[in-house]
């Protein structure tokens, strides 16, 4: 096998691994708005304020001390403890959960029947104000985010595939950090799969996506449906925060992989699962190839657009993506 | 009549179920319904018929929780029944259809059934994670339950196919199969028939009757087509323009003049 060759498929392994995360960010998207029809424009943001807020119960910090400093005089940063990572994971969810219920209560419940533009631009404002909470709640100093996982190429699988090519060939690359993921990406819709169609929650839920007043008329209350639905996207932006953090350290461009994402919902479509799944590993993907391949002839760089120029294409030629739900109103 | 009553064709019905005092329900200066009182008595068949825009479904959805009305009370079980939530509501145990019917389009018709499963599901969220012992054995008799509604009303040849697929007739048996499964203590029906052809809507009619039989349910449905309601019904409230002009068996209300100048019309001269 020639090395270029080989490199190019190093070069899918690593799309691939790349692609989950992409995943892990939309999937928390699909889920809001399957469930409510709301586009959450802040759920990049909710991974940013889930990192940070890991963070910072993990080192013991105080939260708000710049504002608790500068109003009482007083010169508090740290708690002086450190959380081990699982108590302080736990935390934060319950942390995540918190919010889900303040946005449920303090804007969500009072759009109820509102246009779906209206609802987005809620999210909007929602996105800026918990960007602006993190910075005071925290500081906004990139922060290092270490819960154990590890992190690293893998000797072992260079050393296993070293023999494969020639002498220039030293074996694939890949970060342990990204096999870790996928398999928590696997979990992850594996675990939301048996939830909404093994649970009586679940089964609530999709009464809910599916049609508001049957379900009241089944005993679901639509309040606590929304508040459970914004926990688990918060839930899903606690991990995908968690990753991407451990990957490039927790900093307030991590709300900007929402971008990233919406390319990853117009190729898988915005209601499906497997749809997000399968956006992000295409994304990942094509734009490593399309990098390795073409790149060098089109002056590199071409990881920042490729991406949404492919979601252009599907916006022409299938604009539900690839496994959304047509729509079709009969008449 | 406060112990109840033998219907002709030797049905014994039982106390109040459900009461209606005084329900005024306006909509800024239109008033849906005026001023209106009736009982519903366990297993009785009762319905509500009138003109369009009576204030039928108004009612309904009043009974059912969706509208709440300006004045008047709601008893239930021989207690007023505070201001509730419409899922509140469907958990004391009162189940409905909808004239526009309301499905859940992407659901399968068993999976739609399951919904109707809800309130009677009581294993919390840690219990179902975990998946052993009781929550396992109470989604096993949830769906026992759910396939003996969907044999009884024979839509088992349909049971994994998507509701969005089905045809118009079949929908309404699904949606009936659906507030069935919450084994409602009162099911309300909103024009059950709407947009039948007479095949269908004898199906229908007999359905209902056998619901009411094998199950004992306490029925209140709407309906418009006069002949159907006559034939099924233990006793019937009509109104017209808001307001109840009559109440009784259905021979008294073919009797009932005001009834029959609401239906016919009266000439003004």
């Amino acid at each position: 096998m020639s090395d270029q060759f080989l490199f190019g498929i190093e070069v899918v392994i690593n799309g691939l691994m790349a692609g989950v995360l992409y995943a892990l960010v939309a999937l928390g998207f699909v889920l809001i708005y399957k469930a409510s029809g709301i586009f959450n424009y802040a759920q990049g943001v909710m991974a940013l304020f889930a990192a940070m807020t890991l963070v910072g119960v993990m080192n013991g910090q105080v939260p708000f001390a710049h504002l608790i400093n500068s109003i009482l005089g007083t010169d508090v940063h740290h708690f002086g403890w450190h959380i081990p990572a699982v108590i302080a994971i736990l935390m934060t969810m319950a942390v995540m959960i918190l919010l889900a219920w303040a946005v449920q209560q303090l804007v969500m419940r009072h759009l109820v029947n509102q246009e779906p533009i209206i609802l987005f631009m809620a999210t909007i404002g929602l996105a800026y104000f918990l960007e602006g909470f993190s910075d005071l709640m925290w500081g906004s100093e990139i922060k290092k985010l270490d819960v154990g996982l590890p992190q690293g190429g893998s000797f072992w699988i260079e050393e296993m595939t070293a023999g494969l090519g020639g002498e220039g060939f030293y074996g694939f690359f890949i970060d342990r950090l990204d096999i870790v993921a996928t398999v928590i990406a696997i979990l992850l819709v594996v675990a939301l799969m048996l939830f909404s169609n093994y649970t009586k929650e679940g089964r609530a839920l999709r009464a809910v996506a599916d049609d508001h007043q049957a379900a009241l008329s089944v005993g679901v209350s639509l309040n606590f449906i929304w508040v459970l639905v914004w926990s688990v996207a918060g839930f899903v932006a606690l991990v995908a925060g968690i990753m991407w953090g451990t990957k490039s350290g927790v900093q307030f461009s991590l709300s900007l992989i929402a971008l990233k994402a919406l390319p990853v919902l117009m190729l898988g479509g915005f209601t499906s699962i497997p749809g997000a799944i399968v956006g992000g590993l295409i994304i990942g993907v094509g734009e490593k190839l399309f990098e390795f391949l073409l790149g060098p002839a089109l002056g590199g760089a071409t990881e920042n657009w490729f991406a949404y120029v492919l979601a252009l294409v599907f916006l022409v030629f299938r604009p539900q993506g690839l496994f959304g739900d047509k729509i079709i109103e009969r008449v | 009549m406060d112990e109840g009553y033998t219907t002709t064709d030797g049905r014994k019905i039982g106390g109040v179920v459900m009461e209606m005092k005084n329900i005024t329900l306006r909509f800024g200066g239109v008033v849906a319904i005026k001023d209106i009182s009736f009982d519903i008595r366990e297993g009785e068949i009762r319905a509500i018929i009138g003109p369009n825009g009576a204030g039928k479904s108004s009612m309904l959805n009043v009974m059912s929780g969706f509208y709440v009305p300006q004045e008047g009370e709601v008893w239930f079980h021989g207690k007023p029944r505070p201001q509730m939530k419409p899922y509140q509501v469907a958990q004391q145990g009162i189940a409905r259809t909808f004239q526009n019917i309301a499905l859940f389009e992407g659901m399968s018709v068993l999976d739609n059934v399951m919904t109707g499963r809800l309130t009677q599901m009581k294993s919390g969220l840690f219990a179902q994670a975990i998946w052993k012992g009781k929550a396992e054995a109470e989604e096993t008799e949830n769906r026992e339950f759910a396939e003996k509604i969907i044999d009884f009303l024979e839509i088992q040849a349909i049971r994994k196919t998507p509701v969005a697929r089905l045809p118009y007739g079949l929908k309404k048996r699904v949606e009936l199969a659906r507030a069935l499964a919450a084994e409602p203590k009162l099911l309300l029906l909103d024009e059950p028939m709407a947009g039948m052809n007479v095949e269908e809507k004898e199906d229908m009619s007999r359905f209902i009757l056998d619901v009411n039989d094998e199950f004992g349910t306490t029925i209140a449905l709407i309906e418009h087509d006069m002949g159907v309601v006559m034939d099924l019904s233990d006793r019937v409230v009509v109104m017209d323009y808001g307001q109840k002009i009559g109440d009784g068996t259905p021979d008294d209300i073919r009797n009932n003049q005001a009834v029959i100048d609401a239906y016919l019309g009266v000439s003004h001269d």
